[in-house]
């Protein structure tokens, strides 16, 4: 059951100027809406940096969150930049430990919306098991901003059994995904401005830490290669990772899991799902020896009940990824030039 | 998906495929007329299946590239006025114009929005009332209707600040410029789908008897285009020159009356320059002398010197089937969809496109 925090009283309906001056309405903004809602040991310090005790190899990684609108099925841009600096140390084989959180807040932001991000923040990072640790807010110009913009940057410990690099893949190894495609890119283009059609496809935004370690625990070394593939899609993702490892990606199209909605929205749209957006997924590159077990494995997690495996690594086509399409024809997938842009008919 | 899984049936496929190895006897060149479909023959991988004696040449049917360079120059001089909304469909912004993109009018500030419907547009236009509205009416006759329906909307509510920048462009007249060229190869032609559920096929009757050229009505699945193409090479091998229907489950003989007299109380036919082949009379549809107050060209009083095309490009060629994608010396080195020197690499419909994203030069699948 996730928090539900009443909103505390704030001077302003709105996010003015005045906020990010540094001055008293900063410091009554991030008493009551950052101090008190997230606090902790490290952060009840309120100094200008945290000091961190980390043990062993560690991994750091900074992701910015720019979505519009800030509010869509499934979730808000409060819950992807936890969930989605979580995920990139995840996919390092990390368990992300601590998080620095940074707004840029656009003048007139309703307080109710802040506040609504700020609590989706909360709740997201004690699902996932992290603690934020410093931050710092920012209010820019009407105009200057969409919002609110959110940075995260996150760091963590290796797994001890994790040993995840691109130079670890070899042909023959099996191609996995953890979930069904460009969910989260529909959910959000259905109730972008101007596009705006019914669907009850919700985000699938989540922490993935969880899942990911427990599979690195048990599998080790035979997983070689995790990612989860965000803006760009598992297109994008896959031709990076071909190009790195000079090998050949070869894809089934019958085997790529997709909702039926999120299907047809591509279709109506003129998207091609592998380059649409995802949240709450990765790829994982494993040894095909222990490829049917990992499925079953990831099956049972609530992260996985749609995966599936969907090709395999191959001598050939080096660099180049190539899917076979339902129909059996052969066809490359290229990287995505620029941004999807809807068709005219 | 209903209605779509149907027609993607891999036994179907199969059939069809078996069907034209059996009664293909000769070398054939047939044209699919859409982009639609070209996109659909290369992404499914349909060409290396097809029989090596029929050759596919991927014909002018995309709105996106055969609209000329200084019709893009009009709409990004209308994108920059002040006080201006410039709405389009999404593909048309990185079309190259003499100087420009849309997408870079974009970045430096015009006020683009990508929508999806000009009713939209009309919408927009009522919110605005301060701003001028400009629709970039691009598309063949299957857009014309809405486009036509979005002038009519907006003259019934009054709203003053909506205009369209027309660019339409009909398929029979470039269907027969492609037949006349002296260079044509054309054997047989698949006809767009979507233009003709709007159209009918009764127009094509006179360009399959004048050229003695086979022209079957097609849609957009894997199996609509083998099937399409069977119904073609059977006329082909037997010497007939009819006009047939694939895509009878949405195109009627006669067409979609209601939405015909849509385009007929706005539109005027006139003539037309498309990108790569110059101009074609009487290929084009200008908004009329009764609604030319919602004529973007009328009301912004527009008078642009016409641009030259950036004579590297060979789209003419590649549309008029005469070369394809990959025998342009430039493909993929000097011309990518990030750096296009014409429209086809960046249209979701372009030859040159479909070629680059699901058939690389480099790579023999």
């Amino acid at each position: 059951m996730p928090l539900q925090c009443p909103m505390p009283q704030f001077d302003f309906d709105v996010i003015t100027l005045g906020h990010g001056s540094g001055g008293l309405l900063t410091h009554r903004l991030l008493q009551s809406g950052v101090f008190d809602l997230f606090k902790n040991e490290i952060l009840n310090q309120q100094h200008d940096g945290a000091y961190l005790l980390l043990n062993g190899k560690t991994a750091f990684s900074t992701d910015s969150y720019v979505i519009s609108p800030i509010f869509f099925p499934g979730g808000n841009i409060g819950d992807v930049a936890i969930n989605g600096t979580v995920n990139d140390l995840a996919m390092c084989g990390a368990a992300a430990k601590y998080l620095s959180l940074s707004f840029i807040l656009e003048e007139g932001l309703s307080m109710n919306e802040f506040w609504e991000v700020l609590v989706s923040i909360k709740n997201a990072a004690e699902k996932a098991g992290i603690t934020i640790v410093t931050g710092d807010t920012k209010v820019v110009e009407k105009g200057k901003g969409d919002k609110i913009f959110i940075n995260t940057s996150g760091i963590g410990t290796l797994h001890p059994k994790a040993n995840i690099h691109h130079q670890n893949i070899e042909a023959g190894d099996v191609i996995v995904i953890s979930g069904n495609i460009a969910t989260h890119g529909i959910a959000i283009m259905s109730i972008r401005k101007g596009l705006e059609f019914e669907t009850n496809i919700v985000s699938d935004t989540n922490n993935l830490n969880h899942t990911v370690l427990s599979l690195i625990d048990r599998f080790g070394i035979d997983i070689k290669f995790l990612r989860d593939p965000t803006r760009g899609g598992v297109a994008s993702v896959l031709n990076e990772v071909a190009e790195l490892c000079q090998l050949g990606f070869y894809l089934d199209q019958k085997l790529l899991p997709i909702h039926e909605q999120v299907e047809g929205a591509c279709e109506m749209l003129g998207l091609d799902p592998l380059y649409v957006a995802n949240e709450g997924i990765f790829l994982a590159i494993v040894k095909k020896e222990i490829a049917e077990d990992f499925l079953n494995v990831l099956k049972k997690d609530r992260n996985g009940t749609n995966a599936a495996i969907i090709g395999e690594v191959t001598q050939e086509h080096a660099g180049k990824v190539i899917m076979k399409s339902r129909i059996g024809g052969k066809r490359i997938v290229n990287y995505l030039p620029g941004e999807q842009l809807p068709r005219i008919c | 998906m209903k209605y779509l899984s149907e027609y993607r049936d891999p036994e179907l496929v199969e059939t069809f495929i078996k069907e034209l190895h059996r009664i293909t006897t000769k070398p054939w060149t047939l044209m699919e007329i859409c982009g639609g479909q070209t996109h659909s023959l290369v992404k499914n991988g349909l060409l290396d299946m097809l029989p090596s004696h029929i050759t596919m040449v991927h014909g002018p049917g995309c709105p996106v590239c055969v609209t000329s360079v200084s019709v893009i120059d009009e709409a990004i001089y209308l994108a920059e006025q002040p006080g201006t909304i410039l709405c389009s469909f999404g593909d048309m912004l990185r079309v190259p114009g003499s100087s420009k993109s849309l997408l870079q009018a974009k970045a430096e500030g015009a006020d683009i929005r990508i929508l999806y419907s000009p009713l939209e547009a009309v919408q927009l236009a009522k919110e605005n009332p301060d701003k001028q509205v400009v629709f970039f009416a691009v598309g063949f006759e299957t857009t014309a209707p809405a486009n036509a329906l979005s002038i009519v909307h907006a003259d019934r509510q009054g709203i003053n600040n909506y205009s369209i920048l027309a660019s339409h462009v009909l398929v029979p007249p470039a269907m027969e410029a492609i037949l006349g060229d002296e260079e044509n190869k054309i054997d047989a032609f698949l006809a767009a789908g979507h233009v003709c559920t709007i159209m009918g096929i009764e127009e094509y009757f006179p360009v399959a008897e004048k050229y003695r050229c086979p022209i079957v009505v097609t849609g957009f699945e894997p199996v609509d285009l083998l099937q399409g193409i069977l119904m073609a090479v059977q006329q082909l091998e037997s010497n007939e020159y009819k006009v047939e229907n694939q895509y009878a489950r949405s195109v009627q003989r006669e067409g979609n009356r209601l939405a015909q007299n849509t385009i007929s109380e706005v539109f005027t036919v006139s003539d037309r320059i498309w990108r790569g082949i110059g101009n074609i009379p009487q290929s084009g549809y200008e908004v009329n002398e009764r609604y030319k107050n919602f004529n973007a060209r009328i009301r912004f009083n527009i008078d642009l010197p016409s641009a030259e095309e950036n004579k590297e490009c060979i789209s003419g060629d590649i549309m008029k089937g005469l070369k394809k994608p990959m025998q342009c010396p430039n493909f993929g080195t000097k011309c990518t969809p990030e750096h296009p020197l014409g429209a086809p690499m960046v249209s979701s419909e372009g030859a040159c496109a479909a070629y680059y994203h699901y058939a690389n030069a480099t790579l023999s699948i």
